[in-house]
């Protein structure tokens, strides 16, 4: 039936739209030459032209309009080959030239499409618009008892707006629409998609409405929630509150808020009580944009496979799970690591190697795939020693062991240790024999009807045998042995 | 005035090359000029000291050998030229400490060219009108009198009005000015000598504060046409930090003063002769034609018909994008800070108090007619007006090569005149405005005096990017009309 | 088109000017007339006329993404009526 919400009047419907502001990977910023990089000393990237100047212009980054194609095709969306720069005017501390340079009526790009996946299958969420603007300074508010403190680096650097349609349905759909486009986004090399560093922000648009009613009641914006656990508590929240309201006979008027993350509530913004009149106008200090259509087709050939076709042809591929596979391509760093070990080895193996043992240590070690605790090469390697019969699983776990501890190649370990596993069946009935021959008292047990001390002899050859006896054989020859 | 600041650009040009006086010498004899002067109050910031230091650099260059086209050159900047480490106020309380640390890209190639400033000259505050009276520094008087009563204090026009005088009076060879809807050519006119507002993108905006962008353009005011036509070679040029710079090649304005305009055709717009033209602006309409015809020109009246719409457009165009140019004075970063106890309360009272009333005016109508609502029916029905207005140009120039208006509708009136009604004072950009609404190049060249003696100009209109035209029209009509009187006591 | 107070108070407060209380009924007076008199401009027929926004007819030129400004945080700062640690300051903002 989809998330639904219970008022007293009956159950509720909740419309979501997301705006999604991603920061441009770029040298330069949008309009100047000044630096993007991020935590520099304040106000040491910007321009005379990021800060307002009288007479400064604007002058538009080559690179930056490529990265919104690129996004925009991405997404598949339709690429606007005329776009118009205009001017959103409104007064703040942030906002050097008492306006922002931003696209209103004819964006670079408009509708496209982004697939999310969930446990009931894949929901299209339509995508309304894309657009170039330019991001506004820092305040703090926190330096001082009476003032606040103003660092312009971050002004003028670009954002692509990415608008979403009004399609989400509940905040599990917005988290997995939030992740997927970060997702994209850093598959794309157009945004890093780092929340906490703000590089990726979003606002939530929420309403709500009564199930089975197709009207788009008045909707209320969250604004820059950083982390998609927080888009998902404020999405609660607001929906909760618009019901509250609604069911005591209130009205919902349209305002911006904040998500108070410490409270877990939303709250009005007050310094937004102003009417707000954007004005919006072209920019004439900028000429419309127009793209070249070839070079849009560059782009195109040059996208990288994107998670959904990725997906699809791990799991046509390499036999992978959904669910598996969701998992692996949702950063390109581990689906390229995963194709490294799975290429021409046992896809099963490879995927539960990489799913299980590999993830566990790549978190627990704190590293990324820059720098990942075990290469790709020597998983695979550690792989092909199973599959040639060399190492029993449970070997490998160890070998696994000394390779994240050493960094070695797993055929280097096992020679410098001496872990081949023991198959010769000479040597495992020899083995169990000793272990027999000690432990009369036990064979008597298991002779008697305990067939669980079975597992006892395994444990116990096994230790004899440093691990090193293959697993299976090692069952059938004491299975063999206590046959009555 | 002395011999030396009598002299055109072009003479001086000529005895620096012979050694006849030196840089030095120039810039020496302005100071004194300037100096003996101040009653025009034409400037805002004198920098004798620096000119001073520029004039010995400018012959100590010549003696190596370099020689630039302005080279040891006196000129005055508008104060709306971002000049590095000299003060630039636009004429205004709010900008009245602003020191920029950067150049604006033109009054750069004029140092580069070698030219020596002798400090930043007075003008309306942020350029918004047509008579010099709205500077925060007080009013300039044109140079100018009246014959009948020479007591009398005039404007000298605006908003370049502080260029103009200076040029007029002798304290400056050439000066800086910008046009947005006339205020270079109007200025001219009322004080008596040549400007050219170029074509749209011919300049770069760069570092020149700004108004109306879609409109704004520098150009030279000087005492004669060869002036302007040396000056503006070393202004223009494409500036890749103006997106709106345009990307063409710099022609040789002087050598397209051939003398020769045997065979153009010269439209004379009939729109332009409204009810009430004064016979006297009329008659110095009808001896331009004269002289182009005696050149061997042939006049061809022709039809703007959205002209009478030109002023209501501009009014709308400029307005607006000024109420955004303008949002950045807001006391953070540059200018006056009045306090106030919250950030939105200082940005109201340090703009209440630093912008004067007519260009709170402006931004308050601009902000209206892009408001919510009306900018559908003002600012987009402007911009349609305007293409209607460009358009009539372009069909005009299918037939002929210049347009011959006049360029103001009167001579420069006195101080205190027509200020009750911001609108009568705008009538008087009704002969201009349409040029700048269109990006066409125009100059105003002095044609005549009235009968009391106030010089009138008439104005040449080209196609774009054919300012070679416009200034070998107007160098005809210059030596036919044989205007050379200085303003009494200049 | 005539403005009274309030609209002109809303349009003062818009563009962050302060019009003292005693000026509003003056200030609305001159503000009609203006509009008065660029309302004309309604009675052009400007049917399937586009806008025209800038007469320079070349495309938006476009610059390379290489790092050529900024780095001169005092030159920016150098003419800030407040300022404190390399920050501009202003009266503080409260969210």
């Amino acid at each position: 039936m989809g998330y639904l919400l219970q008022g007293d009047t009956g159950d509720w419907e909740v419309v979501i739209g997301l705006e999604v502001h991603a920061q441009v990977i770029s040298n330069s910023k949008l309009f100047s030459g000044a630096s993007t990089v991020f935590g520099g000393e304040p106000n040491d990237q910007v321009s005379f032209v990021d800060a307002g100047f009288p007479g400064m212009l604007p002058v538009i980054n080559a690179r930056c309009v490529e990265q919104a194609v690129r996004t925009g095709l991405g997404l598949n969306a339709k690429i606007n080959l005329t776009s118009v720069f205009a001017r959103k005017n409104y007064f703040y501390a942030d906002l050097p030239q008492g306006y922002q340079i931003s696209q209103y009526e004819l964006p670079i790009v408009g509708e496209g499409v982004l697939t999310i996946d969930m446990a009931e299958g894949s929901k299209a969420v339509g995508i309304e618009r894309l657009h170039l603007e330019q991001d506004a300074g820092k305040s703090l508010h926190d330096q001082h008892p009476s003032k606040s403190y103003i660092d312009l680096n971050r002004s003028g650097v670009a954002l692509m707006e990415i608008v979403s349609k009004p399609d989400m349905r509940s905040p599990e759909e917005a988290g997995l629409y939030i992740a997927k486009l970060r997702s994209i986004l850093r598959y794309l090399e157009t945004c890093d998609g780092n929340m906490q560093e703000g590089s990726l922000r979003c606002d939530a648009n929420v309403s709500v409405r009564p199930v089975g009613s197709t009207e788009l009641r008045t909707r209320c914006e969250i604004k820059n929630v950083n982390s998609i656990r927080f888009v998902q508590q404020a999405i609660e929240y607001e929906a909760r509150r618009h019901i509250e309201v609604y069911e005591s006979g209130g009205t919902i008027h349209q305002e911006t808020r904040l998500f108070d993350s410490v409270k877990g509530e939303t709250r009005s913004m007050r310094s937004k009580e102003h009417a707000h009149d954007y004005r919006y106008f072209p920019d004439p200090d900028l000429l419309p944009l127009t793209l070249d259509p070839k070079m849009v087709e560059t782009i195109k050939q040059s996208l990288p496979e994107l998670p959904d076709e990725k997906k699809q042809r791990f799991i046509a591929e390499y036999g992978l799970s959904a669910y598996d596979a969701g998992v692996l391509v949702a950063e390109k760093a581990s689906a390229d690591f995963f194709e490294a070990v799975a290429k021409g080895r046992d896809h099963k193996l490879a995927s539960n190697w990489v799913s299980g043992d590999f993830f566990a240590a790549l978190n627990a070690s704190g590293k990324t795939f820059d720098a990942p605790p075990v290469s790709a090469k020597n998983l695979g390697e550690l792989i092909d020693l199973i599959s040639d019969g060399t190492l029993s699983g449970r070997l490998a776990k160890d070998v696994f062991a000394l390779m994240l501890e050493s960094g070695k190649s797993p055929s280097a370990l096992v020679e410098e240790k001496g872990l081949r596993q023991v198959t010769d069946t000479g040597a495992i009935e020899a083995a169990i024999d000793q272990v027999i021959a000690a432990n009369p008292d036990k064979v008597a047990d298991v002779m008697a009807g305990k067939d669980k001390l079975i597992g006892w002899f395994v444990g116990q050859v096994m230790k004899s045998t440093q691990g090193k006896a293959n697993p299976a054989m090692l069952n059938e020859l004491l299975a063999k042995r206590f046959q009555k | 005035m002395s011999k030396l600041t009598s002299l055109t650009i072009a003479e001086a040009r000529d005895g620096l090359s012979k050694g006849e006086f030196t840089a030095l010498d120039l810039t020496e004899s302005h100071i004194k000029a300037i100096d003996a002067g101040r009653g025009l109050n034409a400037f805002i910031t004198e920098t004798p000291e620096l000119a001073l230091e520029k004039a010995k650099e400018s012959d100590a260059r010549r003696r190596a050998g370099t020689v630039g086209a302005l080279e040891g050159i006196p000129l005055g900047i508008k104060d709306l030229f971002c000049t590095k480490g000299v003060r630039t106020t636009a004429a205004s309380h709010i900008l009245d400490t602003f020191i920029p640390q950067y150049e604006s890209t033109v009054s750069a190639n004029l140092a580069n060219a070698g030219s020596v400033s002798m400090g930043k000259l007075n003008l309306d505050e942020f350029a918004m009108g047509s008579a010099n009276i709205t500077s925060y520094f007080g009013p300039v008087i044109n140079p100018w009198k009246r014959r009948s009563d020479p007591s009398v204090q005039l404007v000298p026009g605006g908003s370049s009005g502080g260029s103009a005088a200076a040029v007029a009076a002798g304290l400056v060879m050439g000066a800086t000015g910008t046009d947005t809807g006339g205020s270079i050519r109007q200025p001219a006119s009322f004080c008596g000598i040549v400007g050219i507002k170029p074509t749209y993108g011919r300049c770069s905006r760069w570092g020149i504060v700004a108004f109306a962008s879609s409109l704004d353009q520098a150009g030279p005011m000087a005492r004669t046409v060869r002036d302007c036509a040396i000056m503006l070679g070393s202004m223009v040029g494409h500036d890749p930090k103006d997106s709106t710079s345009a990307p063409v090649a710099v022609p040789n304005f002087e050598s397209a003063l051939t003398g020769d305009i045997r065979g153009l055709k010269v439209g004379i717009p009939k729109e332009y002769r409204p009810d009430g033209l004064s016979p006297e602006i009329q008659a110095v309409w009808d001896r331009g034609v004269a002289w182009l015809k005696d050149a061997g020109a042939t006049p061809v009246e022709i039809s703007l018909p959205a002209t009478k719409y030109a002023l209501a457009t501009y009014y709308i165009i400029a307005p607006a994008e000024c109420s955004s140019n303008l949002a950045r004075y807001d006391g953070v970063r540059f200018g006056l800070r009045v306090e106030g106890k919250s950030l939105d309360e200082m940005y109201a009272n340090t703009r209440a108090e630093g912008f004067g009333a007519e260009v709170k005016r402006r931004i308050l109508i601009g902000t209206y007619v892009l408001s919510h609502g009306y900018y559908d029916a003002y600012y987009i029905k402007a911009q349609k007006v305007r293409r209607l207005i460009a358009d009539d140009f372009a069909n005009a120039f299918k037939t002929v090569d210049v347009i011959l208006t006049p360029t103001a509708p009167s001579a420069a009136f006195a101080l205190g005149e027509k200020i009750d009604d911001p609108v009568t004072m705008w009538l008087n950009d009704i002969f201009t405005i349409p040029t700048s609404m269109a990006g066409l190049p125009g100059l105003s060249l002095p044609a005549g005096l009235d009968g009391e003696g106030l010089p009138l100009g008439l104005q040449v209109i080209g196609r774009p990017f054919d300012e070679e035209t416009v200034l070998k029209v107007a160098e005809v009509m210059e030596k036919a009309s044989g205007f050379s009187t200085r303003p009494k006591g200049v | 088109m005539s403005l009274d107070k309030s609209a002109v108070r809303t349009i003062a407060d818009l563009a962050r000017i302060r019009v003292p209380e005693d000026d509003l009924d003056h200030l609305a007076g001159e503000l009609s007339n203006i509009l008065t008199f660029i309302e004309q401009l309604s009675a052009v027929d400007t049917d399937g006329v586009a806008p025209m926004t800038s007469v320079a007819a070349v495309g938006l030129p476009m610059r390379a993404d290489v790092v050529n400004d900024g780095g001169i945080a005092e030159a920016v700062l150098a003419n800030a009526p407040d300022k404190a640690e390399g920050f501009f300051s202003v009266p503080k903002v409260v969210e």
